[in-house]
């Protein structure tokens, strides 16, 4: 056993320079796409779901560097094992069909290296483990209690999202944008009306499934102020690509004041435009509701302040006049198979129902 | 009329010095020719090639619905296909590699292989052998005749309810997937019994169980296994069925079922599915790469009892597909626990191919590039599988990208790679024919760069968040790049196959003459002509070590070698030898069945037994039902050739 | 002459023999994965239960009337089945016939008892979960009744066409053993409709 593992040694210093750049290079490799597309650089902006940089709990990406990085090395010293395995002792040329050799058995039994393997695994592995429940344990509930509570509810193909309070008069619904105070952990209560979504903002948590028939809860805190992205990850049908929603982190004030603004009813401006209005109340009102009006659909999202948002169509499309006006003519084309249909509008008539939406503040 | 024999002492001879006995059994094994040998034949060796290339054509199939996917995916916001349509293609793809794929392809090296590596003439049932692939073969068919009716199953292979419910789904979509399910774990599970029957008990005089060649320990792990977990997932899909024409509520949250009881129940048998569908890849890597190597595997029983111990916490991990369904923390700490904890059998393995490579002298044939390939993928897939193994990691990767490349890693690198070895290893003994080295090696390349280049970058496209069974993305999102790598590298992968192809098709007629053991390799299967004629052995093989061919070298004393030449004769009729389970010391003088067009007839009616099913025409159920019960009492009805009856039996 | 002494050149058993044959080890794997399946029929069960539940769950509190003395029937016919598959080894023609016979008229008494046992059932098949898991999981286990009928039936039919005796019987000893099968599930079946839920004390 001593004499082959010398030999191991040995042979690892003295083995073939090539094998060893291979190796090498091999490695250099790996790392380099792993850092310039995870690492803090220019990447990130670019990709909004990109957790490793989020603003969540810091020891779950902890925890997913330290197995990230056990994993390169445990990659990288395997495949070289393998190559200076392999180059140790190979022949340079195939055998000939049928030839008769003479085996290689004089190393004898490599049982030994199996077992000092099996117990570097071990270790490794039993520690990894522990380091998991401990993270577990942690991030099982929020540092506080949370003050604010959401009920999200998953729809083919959009969120709802429902503050709850034990006051009646402060709850209120919105929908694809939900706003939290940044360093309050918020609880996320996940319910689901049709089939199973999952709940992930990245930047923040991991996911939770919304299951019908039960409701699961989890908690998100965001340490700095953001807009973060969120996206169904279980697969729900047709439109499943196409569910995103946005998270906001903003400074206990700014999110106090979004909070008023949500509480109130159509804008003024909105209920004095009575042609919209009233275009509104019939293409729209029977899906979609706006506080302080008739319209009072429940199928599709509240838009009472939908111009408080910054996306539409569940974080599809920017919140634009021009995608709004192509998202009423044709939903089918933007989003095929979504529930709102298209309805036959005239120009005047879209024109009404865009300026109607517009003064939704 | 001849006399019945009850017993007999058979003779012991030198298979050299029997000429005459090669003729006799030649005329007993050989089975009817033509069209309707092709149809009733029972010889492993036709059924396994015919598993083998059936299950290739899966591939195929399910390769060709990947490459369209890798278009539509390749830049963001493409309009190549319609969300349905792309539902349809990613549903179709895994439940076609998965299933008609990843185990039938595993069960023909099997079925050719395991009776010549036992040293025996056939499979324990051979009839249930050829019953189980036309059931494989139908079951596949049934399921893309809804596909390509435009009807094909668009809630993903794991086929979430309520998404698959009849309120969500109300087309014939989930059907074909819930009945073709059903129909193949017939196939799965009897199959599994097939193994475990032959192997437990048709192995040569002398194979004692520590003696069993590795590849036998992981069909017969495997075999366990699918005998237990199949009837999870039939049930599951039996019950959805129900739930979908006869209004139970199993799933249905309303009354009181439940949508997790489906995850439960298909997780108990997709977890372990996926061991079974990698463990006899894995063993076979065990079997072959030591030949490469000119010296037998490093750690045998460690290997073998990795094996068991692997598929045995296979069972026991279903809960990590579910952690983010909200289940209690200690249930989440324990699966967590366990499923990082199984990486230490896989560890063993990869220890063990290690130290075979280190203290052996490789030889760089074709078979052994992807034999070293596969131990890079396997470790590969083996450590992204620990990433998700950790609950708050999982939370994070699970249902992205990341997992996507996960199980490719496992799927096409633990399996593919270990088939493609196989494939160049062992087409000399079935075809008689070598591969072309040189294309071959070219088809490496090309297969281990395409595929390193395809799924590596999904690693990162899943970091960066992207979803998966997402059918587009935007152009903001940062996974454009990415995306256009991989679907490149799809490409190269599936040209690098494409020269395998040719090989076989080309090596076939044109290959050098491979001889009986072209290998130089240690186990039976190389002791008889390539390929072996239809009784495999003249004389059953006696065995006294795990390298019956490698014994002089390896300095066994003469007196203790293996005799794959002496042992037993058993002529009279179409016959094996059955031995007992644990030391092989002979028990029985098995009677072998002869050709039959009962299995596929059988088949057949199995096939229009879910048709109706399908159309919910009641009365032609009942006519399949009743055509099923008649063809099953003819096939089993007593014969006295097969030493079932006394007296004046037929 | 090489020793051969591994070789074992006694007088072997030729064709299909009681234990020794392909069949009957094929039938203990056919076993092993139907067990699994109603293994998982009463996961189903209890995963179920355990669930919470608006009202009270099993909705109904099953009756025994019925259900105790069919399950003796069914324990008395794997007895029946026992003695005809010894007086078939020990070749007692007589003794093996009657046995067959009895089991055979044991397990249609089974099957007619269970029949009432659906009618009068208050919920069905689409009442409520707890419907639906109750005559699936029956319904499984009354296939498989109806299946080891059929095998006793060509067993006996074989039999008294004269195709098996002392030497060949291992179609009688296989369908023994998957009655006994039967037998053993519905054990678990009763236990886990019929008993749990007065050991749950929810009556």
């Amino acid at each position: 056993m001593k004499s082959e593992r010398s030999i191991l040694f040995h042979k690892v210093k003295s083995s073939r320079a090539a094998a060893k750049c291979k190796g090498q290079a091999h490695a250099i490799a790996f790392l380099l796409i792993l850092v310039t597309d995870l690492g803090v650089g220019p990447a990130d902006a670019h990709a909004p779901l990109n957790y490793l940089t989020g603003a969540g709990p810091r020891n779950v990406s902890t925890l997913t560097w330290g197995v990230l990085i056990i994993s390169i090395i445990v990659v990288l010293a395997t495949t070289s094992l393998l190559l200076i395995a392999i180059f140790r002792n190979s022949r340079s040329r195939s055998s000939e069909i049928g030839e008769r050799r003479e085996l290689i058995d004089r190393l004898g039994n490599a049982i030994p290296a199996i077992y000092a393997g099996l117990i570097a695994s071990a270790l490794v592995l039993f520690g990894v483990t522990i380091w998991t429940m401990v993270t577990l344990a942690e991030v099982a509930s929020p540092p506080s209690k949370p003050k604010i509570a959401i009920e999200i509810t998953g729809h083919k193909w959009w969120w709802e999202a429902r503050y709850l309070s034990n006051e009646p008069e402060q709850i209120f619904t919105t929908a694809n944008e939900i706003h939290i105070p940044v360093g309050e952990p918020v609880a996320i209560k996940l319910r689901s009306t049709d089939v199973i979504h999952s709940f992930w903002v990245p930047a923040l948590s991991g996911k939770t499934d919304l299951i019908p028939g039960q409701i699961n809860t989890t908690w998100i805190l965001a340490d700095r102020p953001g807009t973060f992205r969120g996206q169904c990850t279980e697969y729900c049908g047709l439109q499943h690509a196409h569910m995103g929603f946005e998270v906001v982190a903003s400074s206990n004030a700014d999110f106090e004041k979004w909070r008023q603004n949500q509480l109130k009813g159509a804008s003024d401006e909105a209920l004095g435009n009575e042609a919209g209005q009233r275009a509104f109340q019939q293409k729209c009102g029977v899906c979609h509701t706006v506080r302080g009006t008739t319209a009072g659909g429940r199928v599709g999202p509240d838009l009472t302040h939908l111009m408080s948002r910054t996306t539409i169509v569940a974080a599809t499309l920017p919140n634009k006049p021009g995608f709004l006006s192509g998202w009423i003519a044709d939903p089918q084309h933007v989003k095929p198979g979504s529930k709102m249909p298209k309805l036959q509008i005239s120009g005047n008539e879209l024109a009404a129902i865009r300026d109607y939406l517009q003064k939704l503040n | 009329m001849r006399e019945i024999e009850y017993d007999r002492v058979p003779r012991i001879a030198d298979s050299r010095h029997e000429p005459d006995t090669a003729l006799r059994l030649k005329r007993y094994w050989e089975g009817s020719s033509g069209i309707y040998g092709w149809f009733a034949t029972v010889d492993h060796k036709r059924l396994g090639i015919r598993y083998i290339v059936t299950a290739f054509i899966f591939l195929g199939l399910g390769g060709i619905e990947a490459l369209i996917m890798r278009v539509q995916l390749a830049q963001p916001n493409e309009h190549v296909l319609t969300p349905e349509q792309y539902n349809q293609l990613f549903t179709m793809h895994g439940v076609t590699m998965i299933l008609w794929y990843a185990l039938p392809i595993l069960t023909g090296f099997s079925v050719y292989l395991q009776p010549l590596l036992l040293g025996c003439r056939d499979m324990a049932l051979p009839r249930l052998n050829a019953f189980t692939y036309w059931v494989f073969l139908f079951s596949g068919i049934f399921l893309y005749a809804g596909f390509f009716a435009g009807v094909g199953p668009d809630a993903g292979w794991f086929n979430y309810v309520p998404l698959a419910s009849i309120e969500q789904n109300p087309g014939p979509n989930i059907d074909f997937y819930a009945l073709a399910n059903i129909f193949l774990g017939i196939s799965t599970t009897l199959g599994g019994i097939n193994f475990i029957v032959t192997i437990l008990r048709f192995r040569a005089p002398g194979m004692s169980i520590n003696r069993l060649p590795i590849m036998s320990w992981g069909t017969l792990t495997i075999s366990v296994g699918s005998v237990l977990s199949v009837p999870a997932v039939s049930l599951a899909f039996f019950l959805l069925w129900m739930d979908r024409h006869f209004a139970t509520h199993f799933f249905d949250p309303a009354t009181g079922g439940q949508p997790l009881l489906w995850q439960h129940l298909f997780w108990l048998w997709g977890h372990p599915w996926v061991y079974i569908i990698v463990l006899p890849a894995l063993s076979m890597v065990s079997q072959a790469l030591p030949v490469c190597c000119r010296r037998p595997l490093v750690g045998y029983s460690m290997v073998a009892l990795a094996t068991i111990l692997t598929m045995v916490l296979g069972f026991g991990v279903w809960l990590h597909h579910m952690f983010a369904t909200g289940l209690p923390n200690m249930a989440l700490a324990f699966f967590s626990a366990v499923s990082i904890l199984i990486a230490i059998p896989s560890a063993v393995s990869l220890f063990a191919w290690l130290a075979t490579i280190w203290t052996g002298e490789p030889d760089f044939s074709t078979a052994f590039y992807f034999f070293a390939g596969f131990i890079v993928v396997f470790v590969i897939g083996g450590v992204s599988g620990f990433m998700t193994g950790s609950v708050p990691v999982d939370w994070q990767l699970t249902d992205t990208y990341f997992v996507v490349a996960h199980i490719h890693y496992v799927l096409i690198g633990w399996n593919l790679f270990a088939v493609l070895g196989a494939l160049y290893h062992w087409f000399p003994k079935m075809s008689g024919r070598m591969l072309d080295e040189k294309l071959g090696k070219i088809s490496f390349w090309l297969i281990f760069i395409g595929f390193n280049v395809a799924f590596f970058p999904m690693h990162i496209t899943g970091l960066l968040g992207m979803p998966r069974r997402v059918y587009t993305y935007s152009a903001d999102m940062g996974w454009s790049t990415l995306n256009l790598i991989t679907s490149i590298g799809a490409f190269v992968l599936a040209f690098g196959l494409l020269l395998t192809l040719i090989n076989v098709i080309r090596s076939r007629s044109a290959g050098k003459v491979a001889g009986a053991n072209p290998w130089d390799a240690d186990t039976l299967e190389w002791t008889t002509s390539s390929p072996p004629p239809p009784y495999n052995f003249v004389v059953i093989p006696t065995v006294s070590s795990r390298s019956p061919l490698w014994e002089d070298r390896l300095g066994v004393e003469e007196e203790k070698r293996s005799t794959p030449n002496r042992g037993l004769v058993l002529d009279h009729g179409k016959e094996t030898l059955g031995t007992t389970m644990l030391d092989a010391v002979p028990d029985v003088i098995v009677k072998m069945p002869e050709d039959s067009l009962a299995p596929i007839l059988l088949s057949l009616a199995l096939a229009a037994l879910f048709s109706t099913m399908m159309l919910e025409a009641w009365w032609w159920l009942a006519a399949s039902a009743l055509a099923i019960l008649i063809i099953t009492v003819f096939w089993l009805w007593p014969q006295r050739a097969l030493g079932e009856t006394e007296g004046v039996a037929p | 002459m090489r020793s051969s002494a591994d070789i074992s050149v006694e007088r072997l058993p030729v064709g299909s023999i009681g234990h020794h044959a392909t069949g009957w080890w094929a039938m203990l794997g056919v076993i092993a994965t139907e067990s699994a399946l109603f293994g998982y029929l009463l996961f189903s069960y209890f995963y179920i239960a355990a669930q919470p539940h608006t009202g009270v769950f099993p909705p109904e509190l099953p009756r025994l009337t019925l259900a105790l003395p069919n399950t003796i029937i069914l324990l008395l016919s794997s007895v029946t089945v026992w003695l005809c598959e010894r007086a078939a080894r020990e070749g007692r023609e007589n003794s093996e016939l009657l046995g067959i016979s009895a089991t055979l008229a044991l397990g249609i008494i089974f099957v007619i008892v269970q029949m009432f046992e659906w009618k009068n059932k208050m919920s069905s098949l689409h009442s409520s979960v707890y419907g639906s898991l109750y005559f699936t999981t029956t319904g499984f286990h009354m296939a498989h009744v109806a299946i080891g009928l059929l095998m006793l039936v060509a067993v006996l039919v074989w039999r008294l066409r004269g195709y098996f005796g002392p030497h060949r019987h291992a179609y009688v000893s296989i369908a023994a053993i998957y009655w006994h099968f039967i037998d053993a599930v519905w054990l678990c079946v009763f236990f886990t409709y019929y008993l749990v839920p007065y050991l749950s004390g929810q009556s």
